[in-house]
């Protein structure tokens, strides 16, 4: 058998024998289905992601307000009750999460790409030039970043193009280490030498061979990266500096909870209970992933 | 070792560079400044004004003097402890601030640090003091009730962020209840829900840490050996396992300590506490240049600092590791 094999294809059964065999994926997938936590935390994100991309279309308006209601507590006209002005907090929680998990989706994305090229490369050129951009790596690490990005907010507006690439440009280290000590693995395999035989580029080597066999560790901490970005925008948006009105997110959202939250606590615990949940349940489906997938913590 | 450490010192001399340069260029390469906001000066005024900031000189000159003022000039360590005072014991001038013309950056340091670091020195000891019995009895009991219990206290306490965890304890514990007050910073019990919500995520994190590196040395060949000679489980798991399963957390200790410098800026706005954090944030938003490259400076020489002795710790526990 070719156990050492990394690659996502099944292995093929030896001629004769009647095997039904399971691909990695299929495994995996199997394997999580069996993690209650993972899939409550997948099947909580969906709902709540559907809820968002689509519920605002049929709750009121988040702009609408009504001030001689005022702010009032849950009912039956308002289920999460409505804010100083009058408005629905659901719908505001609806559109809030569109922002948020928007943010969350883009600068993770953001961050992927810069953290699975600079890795892949690093650790596929190998040599002088790894052991410089990890250097850089180390260094970038020991720096106060989240001062980075508060100061980059201050100064040049609070634009969300902006939130998304600082985030991202942020949160890329960690993978870039991964990919790399993955790469490392890889490339002494004897199918990478195939490909060179072939006479294939590096490019082509690096993008088509061997990052499609580190998918299974990019997934997971990619899942992981998720909520550390939300948090990060959340943070901000909690300080004045993220996502400004009338767009409104999570963070923006807790932190006019926290203002009012003596004479109005819905504004505070229903915003900051929905925040909480998607984080926990991208945690678990994060932990679910990387059990599936038997990725090794590995911090390199 | 002490090779290493001088190496890593010398290392640090560029990254600080950088960080002033960035810093400094950022600030002067966008639009507004710290007087835009203020009501209109007269001409004269703004003269005076540019004059006593040395605003007129060319940008070139204002950085290089800058960086002057910024170079240590003597060692004189123990000078600190009568009251942090960087330029008393390093000879390092931030200078006067823009939004205080009356006082300088020193002073404020002098005056607000001690404040973020009480409350972060608090904060760490919270995270030890319940991440570590919580993520040691979760390895010890691995698998049962006690073990879930643990874990999902842990999970709690990553996925509750600082600025949900504060406001909602203020709500319970001092609105409602009234055992704490709402805000200040004057008595010992003021200290208590600050510490407490800063420290909640990082105590989740170093019992998720210590578990883990329980669990993998408490399967090892030399526990078991320890078993087998006849060590009881206390002495297992104080004497044999403790080193072993605490590096994760030491060498997660670093990032932590950066985490608690920059997670002090929500909890000192929360609880109203006059520390350095709230003090960086206003500054930013006053483009108050000589504050923010002060309180920079300062914050990435804290964890520049900090990591290297992790580093160091780390080594020293764990002779696997060599100093390279």
């Amino acid at each position: 058998m070719t156990a050492s094999h990394p690659s996502p294809e099944p292995a093929a059964p030896p001629p004769g024998e009647i095997e039904v065999g399971h691909s990695l994926w299929s495994g995996a997938w199997h394997r999580l289905r069996q993690n209650r936590l993972a899939v409550f935390g997948g099947a909580t994100v969906g709902i709540l992601a559907v809820l968002c991309a689509i519920g605002p279309i049929f709750a009121q308006s988040y702009e609408d307000q009504n001030l001689d209601l005022g702010a009032s507590p849950p009912g039956a006209a308002h289920w999460l009750g409505t804010d100083t002005l009058g408005r629905d907090l659901f719908a505001r929680l609806l559109y809030g999460g569109r922002i948020s998990l928007m943010v969350g989706l883009v600068a993770t994305f953001v961050a992927l790409i810069i953290g699975v090229s600079y890795g892949a490369i690093a650790g596929y050129i190998g040599g002088k030039a790894d052991a410089m951009m990890m250097r850089i790596v180390d260094i970038l690490y020991a720096l106060p970043f989240t001062i980075f990005v508060i100061l980059l907010m201050v100064f040049f507006g609070r634009n969300i193009f902006l939130l998304f690439f600082a985030i991202g440009a942020v949160e890329w280290l960690t993978m870039a280490r991964i990919v790399r000590g993955q790469v490392l693995s890889i490339k002494k395999m004897e199918f990478i030498e195939a490909a060179r035989a072939l006479g294939f580029g590096r490019r082509r080597i690096i993008f088509r061979h061997i990052i499609p066999n580190v998918l299974g560790p990019i997934i997971v901490y990619t899942t992981l990266t998720i909520p550390a970005v939300m948090l990060l925008e959340a943070f901000l948006s909690f300080l004045g500096l993220g996502v400004q009105p009338p767009m409104s997110s999570w963070g923006a959202l807790i932190k006019d909870g926290a203002d009012k939250m003596e004479e109005f606590w819905w504004l505070l615990v229903f915003p900051g209970g929905i925040f909480s949940l998607t984080l926990f349940s991208l945690n678990f489906l994060g932990d679910g992933l990387r059990d599936a997938l038997d990725v090794r913590a590995s911090k390199d | 070792m002490l090779r290493y450490i001088g190496r890593r010192l010398l290392e640090s001399i560029p990254v600080m560079f950088i960080i002033i340069t960035g810093t400094f260029f950022m600030q002067r390469f966008v639009p507004g400044g710290p007087f835009t906001a203020e009501k209109a000066v007269t001409p004269e005024v703004e003269r005076n004004l540019e004059a006593y900031y040395h605003l007129n000189d060319p940008l070139w000159k204002q950085y290089a003097d800058y960086l002057w003022d910024l170079t240590p000039k003597r060692f004189h360590p123990l000078a600190l402890a009568g009251g942090f005072d960087l330029k008393e014991a390093f000879g390092i001038d931030f200078r006067p601030s823009f939004k205080y013309p009356n006082r300088t950056v020193n002073e404020i340091i002098a005056e607000k640090l001690p404040v973020s670091l009480e409350l972060g020195m608090l904060s760490l000891g919270v995270a030890l003091a319940v991440g570590l019995p919580l993520g040691i009895l979760a390895a010890v009991k691995r698998n049962s009730w006690i073990d879930y219990v643990c874990s999902s206290v842990a999970m709690t306490g990553i996925c509750v962020p600082t600025f949900v965890l504060g406001p909602l304890l203020v709500l319970g514990f001092a609105i409602h209840l009234g055992w704490f007050n709402a805000s200040g910073w004057y008595g010992p019990i003021d200290r208590v829900l600050p510490s407490v919500t800063l420290g909640s995520v990082y105590a989740a994190y170093i019992a998720r840490l210590a578990r883990g590196g329980f669990l993998e040395v408490l399967g090892q060949d030399y526990i078991r050996t320890a078993r087998a000679k006849g060590a009881g489980e206390t002495r297992v798991i104080f004497r044999h396992a403790m080193r072993g399963g605490l590096l994760p957390v030491v060498s997660f200790l670093g990032p932590a300590v950066a985490g608690i410098l920059t997670g002090s800026f929500v909890i000192e706005t929360i609880f109203q506490i006059p520390g350095l954090g709230r003090e960086f944030v206003n500054s930013a938003f006053n483009r108050d240049y000589t504050l923010i490259l002060g309180t920079v400076i300062l914050y990435a020489g804290f964890i520049i600092a900090l990591n290297l002795v992790v580093d160091v710790v780390q080594v020293w526990m764990n002779p696997k590791l060599k100093f390279e």
